[in-house]
């Protein structure tokens, strides 16, 4: 069975009756129980979520649900605020502080009586490609116990313990991407900054969403990069996002970088014809460092759409290898401002220090930050020193101006869509990722998602087929701005085309059984 | 050599984070060099780019009180609170100097 059949049939499961709310929420629960070896899970919120599935089953009874994500499970990247719920960013600096607000996309969720799990782990304030910087420990990829994984792996001598070959979920919405893919949710939030969303989804074979800047509101979302951040959908399918995507989409008086538009929700058509599709492919995106494998995919993709009728082109964009580049300067620049928030007076850790405000934020912030984020947030200083402002700063304003021309241009040219690679690579096993720093891998990792968020261009990230490894291989789409139902639409196309299998997962249960998960078994 | 002892210690005290050790030196040292690839790129006549919503206006909304009245919410994750009121030490005390205090670049 393709991933793309058990898409939210569980809605009209719902509906009919056949599963009830409070038993999809236990059946989540207890599967986040049983795959807490992933640790995609910083905090599960068993006794709220049960209350909402509640909730959600008495508006069921009455034959008034709130609409189609009513009951619906979902799960929270832990940098989004949510009432009465700790929310971490995977720091220090916040373990503890319990958010006095909900995030207005938490809000809207809930509004529609869908069921917040718990909130899920990342790298330390969204910092990093691996979701294996935060406090609680790295994320693994459900995808490291699939069958597929285990019978590519190399056979082992003995004493060699298969703990040492999980791979990692890219990051950072690591835990999210996790926590879609294993089941335990049916579409969880992550934030996308220079591809936190995209970039796990495609490690771990599900559909990761980075929507149009000024799209979704970035309210309660904690920020990392103002004028990049974009709150992030991952779902099983693209039309669980399309779904999701029209709950959260829209203007949000309490961020004013939300565009006032009116956007309508939309329903993704199931006879989808490409014939009128010009599908650009940007030759800088065959990065050094692609791997050969992912290189095929993405030729025998432009093929698909070709044989299709599509207007398939070459395409370039120049300013692609500056990218990631101007993003590490404009991005640490803006890290500096935003961290400047934590000082230990009104939230978050405080350290014991006494001897002035100064000395007390210096060591608040020396306690509470990891290396990652005090890294950043230097360079984001140096670079926004006066004798280095124009040089750096307002240098890398103008090379995104360059970048954002250059898709300008792409797409004025009669290019409808882009059709890229998402990563480099299949997921690393661990051990191969932590050999190489925090930066060092965004570099490399990011350079395929990044020029997206530089340019605000909606994109997202497809499960296209297994590697040689039997791991996940995403393909991405990058749109026009605010052409989210067209990018969706083509991407619900291709997503039908490559029938992209599904996982299965081997949880070992309490009893020691090894029981192998079909989502079909479980939810419908 | 634009990172000199005195940058990184101008830089301490204004983001009120430290090096911590040879690696954070070496961390921003490396950082600097892959920025520099900027200025290989011609941007004769280009504007900066603040936000890729320029074109459009922002959202500014009525000048109307709609929400407060959240003193105690907001004071729940304080650590040190006196009434209504954050209590912080004593401020205009500015951080010691370079050979005053506790920092690795001392021993640069």
């Amino acid at each position: 069975r393709s991933q793309r059949d058990a898409r939210l049939q569980v809605s009209a499961a719902l509906k009919e009756g056949r599963v009830s709310a409070t038993e999809l929420c236990q059946r989540c629960l207890s599967l986040i129980k049983s795959t807490g070896f992933l640790n995609a899970y910083v905090t599960v919120a068993k006794g709220t979520a049960l209350k909402q599935a509640e909730e959600s089953e008495k508006r069921y009874r009455r034959g008034q649900p709130l609409g189609v994500l009513d009951g619906i499970p979902f799960a929270v990247k832990d940098n989004f605020n949510t009432a009465g719920i700790e929310t971490t960013c995977a720091s220090n600096m916040l373990k503890g502080y319990i958010s006095p607000y909900n995030a207005t996309v938490v809000q809207k969720l809930l509004d529609q009586g869908a069921v917040l799990l718990g909130k899920t782990n990342l790298d330390e304030f969204a910092m990093g490609s691996g979701s294996t910087d935060g406090i609680f420990g790295p994320v693994r990829n459900p995808w490291s116990y699939s069958r597929q994984y285990k019978e590519k792996a190399p056979p082992k001598s003995g004493s060699e313990n298969e703990e040492s070959d999980w791979v990692i979920t890219g990051g950072s919405s690591g835990g999210s991407a996790a926590a879609v893919s294993s089941f335990t949710c049916f579409a969880a939030l992550g934030s996308d900054t220079g591809g936190s969303t995209r970039n796990p989804a495609a490690h771990c074979g599900v559909v990761g969403l980075k929507p149009t800047y000024g799209l979704i509101s970035r309210h309660g979302l904690i920020p990392l990069v103002n004028s990049m951040d974009v709150p992030g959908i991952l779902t099983r399918c693209v039309d669980d996002a399309a779904v999701v995507l029209g709950s959260l989409a829209g203007h949000d008086p309490k961020d004013s970088t939300t565009i006032q538009d009116t956007f309508k929700p939309f329903e993704l058509p199931n006879l989808i014809d490409v014939r009128k599709l010009c599908i650009g492919i940007p030759k800088e995106y065959h990065a050094p460092g692609l791997s050969s494998e992912i290189l095929a995919l993405w030729s025998k993709a432009a093929d698909l759409f070709r044989d299709a009728g599509a207007k398939v082109i070459e395409v370039s964009l120049p300013h692609t290898r500056y990218s990631i580049v101007c993003y590490h300067v404009l991005c640490t620049a803006e890290v500096a401002s935003n961290m400047a928030r934590f000082d230990g007076l009104e939230y978050g850790h405080r350290a014991d220090m006494n001897k002035s405000t100064e000395s007390m934020y210096a060591a608040t912030r020396r306690e509470g930050f990891n290396d990652v984020v005090r890294g950043r947030i230097l360079s984001g200083n140096y670079f926004l020193l006066k004798q280095n402002y124009e040089n750096y700063f307002i240098k890398a304003q103008k090379v995104r101006r360059l970048i954002a021309n250059d898709f300008v241009k792409v797409f004025a040219s009669g290019v409808d869509i882009l059709l890229t690679p998402t990563t480099l690579s299949d997921a690393v096993p661990y051990v191969e990722f932590i050999k190489e720093d925090n930066r060092t891998r965004s570099a490399q990792d990011d350079i395929l998602t990044q020029a997206a968020n530089m340019a605000g261009l909606p994109a997202i990230s497809i499960p296209t087929a297994l590697s040689k490894r039997g791991l996940p291989v995403g393909l991405q789409f990058i749109g026009r701005s605010f052409q989210e139902k067209q990018l969706l639409t083509v991407a619900k196309w291709f997503e039908k085309q490559v029938k992209f299998p599904m996982i299965q997962l081997e949880v070992k249960r309490h009893d020691c059984s090894v029981f192998q998960h079909q989502k079909s078994v479980s939810f419908l | 050599e634009q990172v000199t002892v005195d940058v990184l210690d101008h830089l301490e005290h204004l983001a009120l984070v430290d090096f911590r050790n040879a690696e954070g030196v070496e961390r921003l040292r490396k950082a600097v060099q892959f920025a520099d690839q900027l200025h290989e790129v011609n941007t004769e006549g280009i504007e900066p780019m603040d936000s890729v919503l320029e074109d459009r206006c922002l959202y500014l909304r009525d000048d109307d009180v709609t929400e407060g009245n959240c003193t105690k919410e907001l004071l729940e994750n304080a650590r040190e609170k006196i009434e209504e009121y954050f209590v912080a030490p004593p401020g205009n005390i500015p951080l010691p100097k370079l050979e005053e205090r506790e920092t690795f670049l001392q021993r640069s």
